[in-house]
């Protein structure tokens, strides 16, 4: 679950100070399926990296999985994103020269996690990729690459999966694969949150928080 | 993040570099190479200088005429240098009760003429017991007996050097030759002694007696008596010290030496020469290792150059493992490990090309006469690759540091 208590978040640029966000409260629950939309500059980015543990807010609360996460320090973070966040990124950001199975199993590297390469197998089948385990990156197609980031994202069984612009390098028939894969592993439970600007998208999830200048649009 | 992991990475990302990699190896490969290669060549130059020594004997003791310009080096003589006598090495060996054997040589800077060879050589007159106490060995023929010495023949025993230069390839043993225009009869060629103690290699070796009747005579600044050295072996290497005490006392006592004035002779001992051989070759040790040592300081540069380089390249990937749970400890490790892998395969790859380096130079100087066993020694083989790990991590630091330092915000966005 997760709960964000009237969080700020102020950049300073030189002199001046831009307010990326201001006073933001939403909470998202245990298994949703959410889209977080707007327009460029409108803060969404600020927000997903709050949420994603990769930045603390200036002021205010977030709470994931009841515990109170904005005040950690760099490396409780590095472990909460570890344990409870799986990351999707828009170009992928697989290890180039790297099977998809190394790439897989990165997180758990990281977790100290043991029987590795057994879990990163059963998170590959589990977007249908376990027949490509051994091919690298640059092997596989882009729908494959996502795939094989999903399944990353999904092999230290987090609490969320935050999907950054999931279908933004895709073409329309593997980005509906993309969002039936994320739909299938929001049936088995995962709180999944996709950032997205394309209309086409949203529908595949239950509800949309649209952000414009900072705030909620309500 | 566990060291198995650390490893595999850093070598998958070398190996997905190879050129790179290898280039920058390059640097401590020679760096190391060159350390090892150096420090040792020194040791086995040191060890056959040693060698020699042994050869020599560990009991010898030098007396040359005149004082010692260096307290207690081997530096030059000064002085009149007439102040040894045959006299001398008599009453040496009559009243020293230490000696063992007293060898005193004249030497005199002579035209030898053989054939139509023509050539200045110093003739050295000798005592038929100067083969032993000096340990030398006959090619041909044979050295100067007891008979030749009191006979005061004209008989001639040639350095190696000397034999060929006057003969070339012929044997000259029962030739004649001229000695300051007066006829010898060869009867002997000495066993070549090498670089070190070859003095002989290039002399005419003739009885003392000889000498002093017919060579010796005559040269400016040299009375018929006086002699240029004398080589005692005592009788065992433990009494080198009181003989050494002995010959002082015989020589001051017969040279009126007042007791605050200095010595007009020099007495060295083989330990003296060798302890001092020893202090040349640890400072040349020195000397070169730090030279080699800089290249290896290069070579470290070079990495913390292409760490750089790498850290920009991969600005994403670190954003990447961020996000996923590399803290910065794991960044650092995981550079830290690049670069002191990159250094110790390169400092591996070193001392084998050292060695190579060490065997050829081996071969070569045994090829132009200069036996050099090639060694390695174990103490440099360490040093070098400890050094070379060393500067691999040192190099590593601030790559390392402004990795693990990225924000994965920023990091993640690099383009």
């Amino acid at each position: 679950m997760i709960k964000l208590d009237n969080v700020t978040k102020v950049y300073r640029m030189g002199l001046t100070e831009i307010v990326a966000l201001r006073e933001v409260s939403f909470h998202i629950e245990t298994g949703e399926m959410v889209s977080v939309t707007g327009p460029s500059g409108s803060g969404k980015s600020t927000m997903m990296n709050i949420v994603g543990c990769l930045d603390r807010p200036s002021s205010g609360r977030y709470w994931l999985d009841g515990v109170e996460v904005s005040n950690l320090s760099d490396d409780q973070l590095a472990e909460i994103r570890n344990g409870k966040i799986g990351f999707v990124f828009q170009s992928f950001n697989l290890l180039p020269r790297t099977t998809a199975l190394a790439n897989v199993e990165l997180p758990l590297v990281y977790g100290g996690a043991g029987n590795r390469r057994q879990r990163a197998l059963e998170a590959l089948d589990s977007v249908g990729l376990s027949h490509r385990a051994g091919h690298t990156s640059s092997e596989l197609a882009g729908g494959e690459q996502q795939r094989v980031a999903i399944a990353r994202a999904l092999v230290n069984n987090p609490s969320i999966i935050l999907a950054d612009e999931p279908t933004g390098n895709l073409d329309t028939k593997t980005s509906r694969e993309v969002m039936l894969l994320f739909q299938e592993l929001n049936k088995r439970g995962i709180t999944i949150v996709v950032v997205t600007h394309e209309p086409d998208i949203v529908i595949y999830t239950q509800r949309t928080i649209k952000i414009l200048d900072g705030q909620i649009e309500k | 993040m566990k060291l198995r992991d650390c490893l595999l990475a850093a070598l998958g990302t070398l190996s997905s570099h190879k050129m790179r990699s290898a280039l920058t190896m390059l640097g401590v490969l020679i760096g190391v190479a060159a350390v090892i290669s150096m420090v040792s060549l020194t040791k086995m130059e040191q060890a056959m200088v040693e060698e020699s020594f042994q050869s020599l004997g560990a009991d010898l003791i030098f007396v040359t005429p005149g004082a010692a310009k260096y307290e207690g080096g081997i530096g030059g003589t000064i002085g009149p240098l007439a102040t040894l006598t045959l006299e001398d090495a008599e009453a040496i060996a009559r009243d020293a009760p230490s000696v063992f054997a007293v060898s005193p040589v004249t030497e005199t800077m002579t035209q030898i003429v053989a054939g139509g060879e023509n050539l200045a050589s110093t003739t050295m007159g000798v005592t038929p017991n100067y083969q032993y106490v000096r340990n030398l060995q006959t090619e041909q023929g044979e050295f100067i007996t007891t008979q030749d010495y009191q006979g005061k023949k004209r008989v001639v025993v040639l350095g190696k050097q000397l034999a060929e230069d006057l003969f070339g390839q012929l044997s000259p043993v029962g030739q004649n030759i001229r000695i300051n225009g007066r006829q010898f009869m060869v009867i002997g060629v000495l066993e070549p002694k090498g670089s070190i103690f070859g003095g002989e290699d290039q002399a005419a070796i003739v009885p003392l007696s000889t000498a002093q009747a017919i060579i010796s005579s005559g040269v400016t600044g040299t009375s018929a008596h006086s002699i240029q050295g004398i080589s005692i072996q005592a009788q065992s290497k433990e009494v080198v010290d009181s003989a050494q005490w002995e010959v002082k006392a015989i020589l001051r006592q017969r040279h009126h030496i007042k007791s605050e004035d200095d010595d007009d002779f020099t007495i060295i001992s083989m330990d003296d020469i060798s302890s001092t051989a020893d202090q040349m070759y640890a400072i040349g040790s020195i000397v070169w290792g730090g030279i080699a040592g800089i290249s290896l300081l290069v070579g470290g540069i070079g990495i913390m150059n292409i760490m750089l380089v790498s850290v920009t390249e991969r600005i994403r990937e670190i954003g990447l493992r961020k996000a996923l749970g590399a803290k910065r400890r794991d960044i650092l490790i995981q550079f830290l490990t690049e670069s002191a892998m990159m250094s110790l395969l390169g400092g591996v790859i070193g001392v084998l090309l050292g060695w190579i380096l060490i065997k050829i130079a081996s071969i070569v100087l045994a090829s132009m006469g200069y036996p050099f066993p090639a060694m390695l020694p174990a103490d440099i083989v360490a040093i070098a690759v400890g050094m070379a790990v060393f500067v691999g991590l040192a190099s590593g630091v601030y790559p390392a540091i402004r990795a693990a330092r990225l924000d994965p915000i920023d990091a993640l966005h690099h383009e």
